[in-house]
C-alpha cells in the first residue's frame, strides 16, 4: 500500500545521488529488499513506471532483490534463514528464534549510470 | 558511453529513520516512554487506549497521547475524555504515521512538554501493513488484534507482528460468543515473534488491564535504568 511513497523517496534519493554525474542517463535502479519489509515487487514495479517519468529517471530499469530472513538462535548460537515467514524457528536446531539479522530491509543498493565521455566529472569532485 | 555503477546503500525510509533516531534520542533524555499502538481498524485501539490513560493518571502517572487518522478528530474528542492532553494528527490519505508527523505535532503542543511526562502514546492509523516499516521513535511498538479479527491474522501479518514488542488481545469479553479459539491465537502470535508479551484486555470491563499496566511500569523502569 505504501509502496508509491517509498518508490518516490528511491526517485528522491537517486535524483541527488545524479548531481554529481551531470548529464548522465540511469540505466538501472537497485533494490535490496527484505522479504519481512512487507512490499510487494509487482506494486513496486508499478509505481516505479508511473514515478520515474519526467524525472532523470525516466526510461530506467527497476531491479529488486529480494533478502531470506534470517535469525540468530539464542539456543545454538547459529545464524540461518527461516523456512517460512509463518514460523520463526533456528533451522539448525528448531527452537524458536525472535532475533532477526536480516529482512527488514529497504534499502537502494545501486545505480548504473551511462555517461558521455566527454565532460567526465570524478567521484571524488 | 561510458556505464557506471554507483553504489548507493542507503536506507529508502532514511528521511525517517534519521528523524526517528533523533526522536527516540528526545525520549530517552526527557525520560518519556513512548508506545506506538498498531492495529486494524476497528481493533478497538481507540477504547484500549482511553482505559489506559484514564487508569494510569488515576495511579498518578503523567500520560497524553498523539492520534493518527486518515480524517476527523473524532479519536482525539473519544481520548479527550480520560481526561489526558490528546492531539489528532491527521494524515489526509496518508496511511500510516511517519516520524517527521509525530515530530511536528510534538513541537507546538499547547501545555505538554515531553520532560513532563511519563508515558506518551502515539495511536498509529488502523493498518496492519504500512505501519510496520515506519520507525516513530517508539520505545515499544504494540500490536493489536481483536478477538473478532481471525486467529490466523498474526501469520497473514508477520511484518508487523514480528517487529511488536507486544501484542494485547482486545474485546476478551465477547471471546466466547464469537468462538474465538485463544490457544491458537496466542500459538500464531508465537510463531511470528516467539519473546512476545501478550496481553489479553477488556477495555469495556477492564479485565486483564492490570497486567499490561504492571509491563508498562516495568518498560518505564527499565528505561531509566
Amino acid at each position: 500500500m505504501h509502496e508509491l511513497s517509498l518508490i518516490s523517496s528511491v526517485v528522491e534519493s537517486v535524483t541527488e545521488s545524479l548531481e554529481k554525474y551531470p548529464g548522465a542517463r540511469v540505466v538501472e535502479v537497485r533494490l535490496k529488499v527484505g522479504a519481512l519489509a512487507s512490499v510487494i515487487e509487482d506494486s513496486l514495479q508499478f509505481c516505479y513506471g508511473i514515478a520515474i517519468d519526467g524525472t532523470p529517471l525516466a526510461g530506467s530499469r527497476l531491479v529488486v532483490t529480494v533478502l531470506p530472513v534470517t535469525v540468530h538462535c539464542a539456543a545454538c548460537e547459529k545464524v540461518g534463514a527461516i523456512e517460512s515467514l509463518q514460523n520463526f524457528r533456528c533451522p539448525h536446531c528448531g527452537e524458536p528464534a525472535s532475533d532477526v539479522r536480516q529482512g527488514r530491509e529497504l534499502e537502494i543498493d545501486s545505480i548504473e549510470i551511462e555517461e558521455a565521455e566527454k565532460g567526465l566529472k570524478s567521484e571524488e569532485q | 558511453m561510458t556505464t557506471r555503477i554507483v553504489e548507493l546503500r542507503q536506507g529508502i525510509l532514511k528521511k525517517n529513520d534519521e528523524l526517528a533516531r533523533g526522536l527516540r534520542d528526545r525520549f530517552e533524555a526527557a525520560g518519556v516512554l513512548v508506545l506506538n499502538l498498531v492495529s486494524s481498524p476497528g481493533t478497538g485501539k481507540t477504547a484500549f487506549l482511553e482505559r489506559t490513560l484514564r487508569q494510569l493518571r488515576e495511579q498518578g502517572s503523567r500520560v497524553a497521547a498523539l492520534v493518527g487518522d486518515l480524517e476527523t478528530d473524532n479519536d482525539a474528542r473519544r481520548l479527550a475524555a480520560s481526561g489526558a492532553p490528546v492531539r489528532q494528527i491527521n494524515t489526509h490519505g496518508i496511511c500510516h504515521l511517519e516520524a517527521e508527523m509525530v515530530s511536528r505535532h510534538l513541537e507546538d503542543w499547547e501545555g505538554v512538554e515531553l520532560g513532563g511526562l511519563d508515558y506518551l502514546f502515539i495511536e498509529n492509523v488502523g493498518n496492519l501493513v504500512c505501519p510496520s516499516s515506519y520507525d516513530l521513535g517508539e520505545k515499544v511498538r504494540v500490536a493489536l488484534l481483536s478477538v473478532t479479527e481471525g486467529e490466523d491474522k498474526p501469520l497473514k501479518y508477520p511484518t508487523l507482528f514480528n517487529s511488536a514488542d507486544a501484542a494485547v488481545l482486545t474485546k476478551i469479553d465477547i471471546a466466547e460468543a464469537v468462538g474465538f479459539e485463544r490457544e491458537a491465537a496466542l500459538r500464531n502470535i508465537r510463531a511470528i515473534r516467539p519473546d512476545i508479551r501478550i496481553f489479553e484486555t477488556s477495555a469495556k470491563t477492564g479485565l486483564g488491564m492490570n497486567p499490561w499496566l504492571d509491563y508498562l511500569a516495568e518498560e518505564k523502569a527499565a528505561r531509566r535504568a
